[in-house]
């Protein structure tokens, strides 16, 4: 299944400058397996050593943050947009 | 989960656009990552290349001392030197905000059993809330980046205080709002902007869509995005002027209103600097945080004795507290905790009861954060959280003439009379 992916500003030294690449896989944990295979090293500046989320950063499937979701087991079905924005923004 | 190890790759964000003017942003040295450390130079980031961790200002503080700061105009500029500011700064339009009223609040503390109780009044500023102030140290860093768009994702006050900010400036504004945000407050922010976008969703949804602008579009200056380490540090302003207000010295205890939990963390931070300076004594305070049930994500972590902050999808009349996914909720954990405070909700009738209290106490109108703050202040003495024989200030950061509808079927009047001495004697009044 083919998901189009957003890259943050911060990221996209990984991707050549590209702010929005494609990827494959059923659920995030795939879609970012296959991230990781075209640009080497971006899943773990997404995921912590754990392999989890780390605490800064928001990944929405659509328009929902995975964490109201099934986190990295969250279904991608096919032309799914993902986001990846750091997650230190908004508020006072 | 992945074991690939990034090829070497320089991460540092680059900054675009004119070069930015020597002293630019005053003393401030660097941004320095709060979970890693890692140090870049000043420009508009507001997330470590390293960890994603929130970026904070950093400085070298030359010698402050109380008598420079009591020279200097009665607004936030007098505290210039502890802010990313240029020394001339007052010369650029700016709203002037801060220098607001630290009132006695002898009738509530009465009331809820306080011996010395204070009421910051933070709704007396420009656009009648605390905004302003973080608002103007935006602005200022805006200004230095050449930026061409003045714009923020907001729950209301702060989209009145760019907009207005903007006007005053001169420079583009656009701002973000839910579009279920209460109309004084939609109006409050139309009147000074003809680019006010209302958002289908939430505040979360709202500040996800600007966070994405913010990573396309070259020179706008989201305040609470790409320009967020300069913005937050207005609110360490309240902190710097309460310890002034008070003669030099820090309260034993304060109640903040928490939304990202910014504000409370740089309230902290402005006590530490006041410390380090040698401008107050040192002295040990706690540090209690006032959440909306609806929205407690930082309280029930509190309660629960985690670290870990579950987002929420918010359900409260607090609209201006209400982030599901808080910024700095866990910075708010660790200050609460250490300083022997804590944080607290209450239910939204409890907001409601809030601000009727502090209006008729204190002749205060305040918006429902003020309310979830005077709120959560009573409950905090009810269950014995709050030490009632200790000098407590409570924070009110907006006015209540911004959310009339959450008490408009709350109060009223007590009776409607023919104009006749005899209707008016029967209503029992005199």
């Amino acid at each position: 299944m083919s998901v189009s992916v957003r890259v943050p500003t911060i990221l996209r030294t990984y991707t050549g400058g590209e702010s929005e690449v494609t990827a494959s896989g059923s659920t995030l944990s795939e879609v970012l397996d296959d991230l990781d295979s075209s640009y080497a090293g971006i899943k773990a500046r997404i995921l912590d050593d754990n392999g989890a989320l780390r605490r800064f950063v928001n990944v929405y499937v659509g328009n929902d943050d995975v964490r109201f979701l099934d986190d990295l087991a969250t279904p991608t079905p096919d032309g799914t947009q993902i986001s990846v924005i750091p997650a230190v923004a908004g508020g006072c | 989960m992945s074991t690939v190890v990034a090829e070497k790759v320089d991460l540092t964000p680059t900054t675009a656009g004119p070069a930015i003017r020597e002293g630019a942003f005053g003393n401030a040295r660097a941004l320095a990552c709060r979970e890693c450390g890692h140090e870049i130079e000043l420009g508009p980031h507001y997330a470590c290349s390293e960890c994603f961790g929130p970026l904070e200002i950093a400085y070298d503080f030359p010698v402050v001392t109380r008598e420079e700061i009591e020279a200097g105009p009665r607004n936030i500029w007098r505290y210039k030197a502890l802010l990313p500011v240029p020394t001339d700064i007052e010369q650029s339009p700016n709203m002037e905000p801060g220098f607001t009223r630290l009132l006695k609040a002898g009738n509530l503390g009465r009331e809820l059993g306080i011996d010395n109780l204070w009421v910051k009044d933070d709704s007396t500023n420009p656009t009648n809330s605390f905004k302003d102030r973080v608002v103007a140290c935006a602005l200022s860093a805006a200004t230095e980046f050449h930026s061409k768009v003045f714009a923020c994702p907001s729950t209301g006050n702060l989209a009145n205080a760019v907009a207005a900010a903007g006007a005053r400036a001169g420079i583009k504004t656009v701002v973000f709002i839910p579009s279920n945000l209460e109309t004084p407050k939609q109006v409050n922010s139309a009147v000074f902007t003809e680019s006010l976008v209302a958002v289908n969703g939430n505040y979360d949804d709202v500040n996800k869509l600007a966070s994405e602008i913010a990573g396309e579009e070259e020179g706008w200056a989201f305040v609470n995005v790409n320009v967020r380490p300069y913005y937050a540090e207005g609110s360490k302003t309240l902190g710097y002027e309460i310890a002034e207000q008070l003669g030099w010295r820090l309260p034993d205890q304060i109640v903040i209103p928490v939304a990202s939990g910014s504000q409370l963390t740089k309230v902290h931070k402005a006590f530490q600097e006041l410390i380090k300076l040698g401008l107050v004594e040192d002295k040990p305070y706690k540090v209690f945080g006032a959440q909306a049930e609806g929205c407690s994500p930082v309280s029930a972590a509190y309660k629960t004795g985690t670290d870990a902050i579950r987002p929420v999808k918010p359900d409260t009349i607090a609209k201006s507290l209400a982030i599901g996914n808080p910024a700095d909720g866990i910075y708010v954990l660790d200050i609460c905790r250490q300083t022997g405070g804590a944080v607290e909700d209450i239910t939204d009738d409890e907001v409601r009861a809030g601000i009727v209290l502090l209006a008729r106490t204190e002749g205060i109108f305040t918006e429902t954060a003020g309310g979830t703050t005077v709120g959560v202040l009573k409950k905090l003495v009810e269950t014995g959280q709050l030490d009632t024989t200790l000098e407590t200030v409570v924070i009110n950061t907006g006015h209540g003439l911004k959310t009339l509808d959450a008490i408009a079927g709350q109060v009223g009047p007590a009776a409607t009379i023919d104009p006749s001495y005899a209707a008016f004697r029967a209503t029992g009044l005199a």
